[in-house]
């Protein structure tokens, strides 16, 4: 049997954004977003639309397959998927489905996508306006415990209580993301600088971790990447990102009610990651691009930290802003802004932030530009994460 | 003052379509705390399941247990998620880990003070809060 593995078999060919805008701007409908991301994507690869035979997206997207492939004209839609769970944590996942379509024949040309616009839909911040609530939100909810945030702030006191970390990890996490959004003209909050101080004096959503800077902004758009086979890839006019691995799934009852999951202070990635970097071949030392998505900060952390990425023990001296920026950075994190700066494109922008470093072609370019990992929305279950490397990685 | 440690209107808890749930609400109307004991195992099991975790066994019963556990985590929400929260400022939601039962944890307000200092570690008793048509189960320090 050969080895069962993902490694080196796909490529990302083409990436694609629409104008990200601050929730509810959107001109457009989340439909038309799609598209529009999609045919960029396509262009980006050098593509005809016509030609894509898959998607694969995650959080419940509503811009469906069937209609996709029909408002494109797609001869034969061969692979269609959507990847379970809610927000980011589907991210890496679909394009990891994307990319096993791929590998083992099932399609040729995956495009994984999200689109959001929340103008037309509902807020995630909010809690629904509706009389009474079933299942675990019964539990949650008269207690006034409803948005994502504040069903993983527990874990965050948990986690940070346990290994004595402080606020000044998480600030750093913030700045980085903002320092590196104003450069980038695509970043709903360039123009809009943090600081410390700002940071500090900025509002509590939450006590005793979550600042105003420490969630994700809302926003609308779409973004699209293309996955072809390697073979394909480097016949195309950019250079390929390889696949190299896609974890994805949980940990031992992740969503066991009314959070009695037994590792309670995890971003749920601490089964995912070494399988990943197995199947990757590299470790977390390798990984001179490392996106990682912020719902909020302290997920961050956990996810820096389940990824190997920084001890926990370490993490209050590592995570400073200077180790995080770009400029001289020993990890730059979430070069072009990520959710916190550049759009809550569900983490898809953090994907397509990793294609244009190893391209070589980011705004905020690193350095050691071989290996990137992009970590998933976590804390939400199953999550997900992906390495992708250059030609030199495989 | 108000009965109830949060404003009303608020979502109310329903035992859902499946009624897997009804259990657990039919007693803390009557001022009684019970959670899922699966028959197979002897496995504490909370929130509710229609199987036991442990052994599989579909078998599970519900018995009345004391209401002391420790303060396992906490946040302290400000921004108001819901209309009936403007105005009224922060407030304190504890996660309650029961040592005697498997070490299941329940969710609900810290009772007093929603400015006072809390500590993980701490143990805290249920308090019945009535509602209209439903009991809420709080938590007291001691």
């Amino acid at each position: 049997m050969a080895e069962r593995t993902l490694r080196g078999k796909t490529a990302i060919a083409g990436i694609g954004e629409t104008i990200y805008y601050r929730h509810g701007k959107s001109p457009d409908s989340e439909f038309k977003l799609a598209l529009q991301a999609v045919v960029k994507a396509c262009e980006d690869a050098g593509i005809s639309p016509s030609e894509v035979d898959g998607f694969a997206s995650y959080g419940g997207d509503r811009s469906d397959a069937g209609r996709l492939a029909s408002a494109l004209g797609i001869k034969e839609l061969k692979f269609s998927n959507m990847f379970w769970g809610g927000g980011g944590g589907g991210v890496c996942g679909a394009v990891g489905n994307a990319a096993a379509a791929v590998a083992t024949g099932m399609a040729d040309c995956v495009v994984a996508f999200r689109s959001l616009a929340q103008g037309q839909y509902a807020r995630y911040g909010r809690g629904a306006p509706v009389a009474s609530v079933g299942g675990d939100d019964a539990f949650l909810a008269p207690y006034g415990l409803m948005s994502p945030a504040q069903r993983f702030a527990m874990k965050v006191t948990r986690f940070m209580h346990d290994h004595g970390i402080g606020q000044n990890a998480l600030r750093a996490i913030s700045l980085a993301c903002y320092h590196h959004a104003q450069k980038n003209p695509n970043a709903v909050m360039q123009g809009r600088p943090l600081d410390a101080a700002a940071y500090d004096a900025s509002r509590w959503i939450i006590e005793p971790f979550f600042h105003l800077y420490d969630c994700c902004q809302e926003n609308d758009g779409a973004a699209a990447v293309i996955v072809v086979s390697a073979e394909r890839a480097r016949d195309l006019r950019h250079k390929p990102s390889y696949l190299l691995a896609c974890g994805q799934g949980s940990d031992h009852r992740s969503a066991a009610p009314v959070h009695n999951m037994p590792n309670y202070p995890s971003s749920n990635f601490g089964t995912i990651a070494q399988r990943m970097y197995d199947m990757a071949q590299l470790g977390p030392s390798d990984m001179g691009i490392v996106q990682c998505y912020e719902n909020f900060t302290g997920g961050v952390l956990m996810s820096l930290v389940e990824h190997g990425l920084v001890p926990a023990e370490q993490a209050n001296d590592i995570l400073v802003p200077e180790n995080l920026y770009v400029e001289g950075g020993k990890m730059p994190l979430n070069t072009s802004g990520g959710n916190l700066a550049e759009c809550y494109m569900h983490g898809l922008e953090l994907v397509i932030e990793s294609v244009r470093q190893i391209r070589g072609t980011a705004i905020n370019q690193v350095k050691r530009n071989d290996a990137a990992i992009v970590i998933g929305g976590p804390m939400v279950t199953p999550v997900s994460s992906l390495i992708l490397g250059s030609e030199a990685t495989l | 003052m108000s009965s109830t440690y949060l404003p009303a209107g608020l979502p109310a808890p329903s035992s859902g379509p499946d009624g897997l749930a009804e259990p657990y609400w039919e007693a803390t109307r009557q001022n009684r705390l019970r959670i899922q004991k699966c028959q197979g195992c002897g496995a504490w099991q909370w929130g509710p399941e229609w199987c036991c975790h442990e052994c599989h066994s579909f078998d599970m019963a519900w018995e009345d247990i004391q209401g002391e556990g420790v303060i396992y985590s906490y946040e302290r929400p400000h921004h108001p998620v819901h209309a009936a929260l403007v105005g009224h400022g922060p407030y304190i939601i504890v996660l309650v880990e029961l040592p005697a039962y498997g070490r299941v944890r329940m969710v609900g307000n810290l009772l007093g003070d929603p400015r006072q200092t809390v500590e993980i570690g701490a143990k805290v008793s249920a308090v019945f809060e009535p509602h209209d048509g439903y009991t809420l189960v709080q938590w007291k320090l001691g």
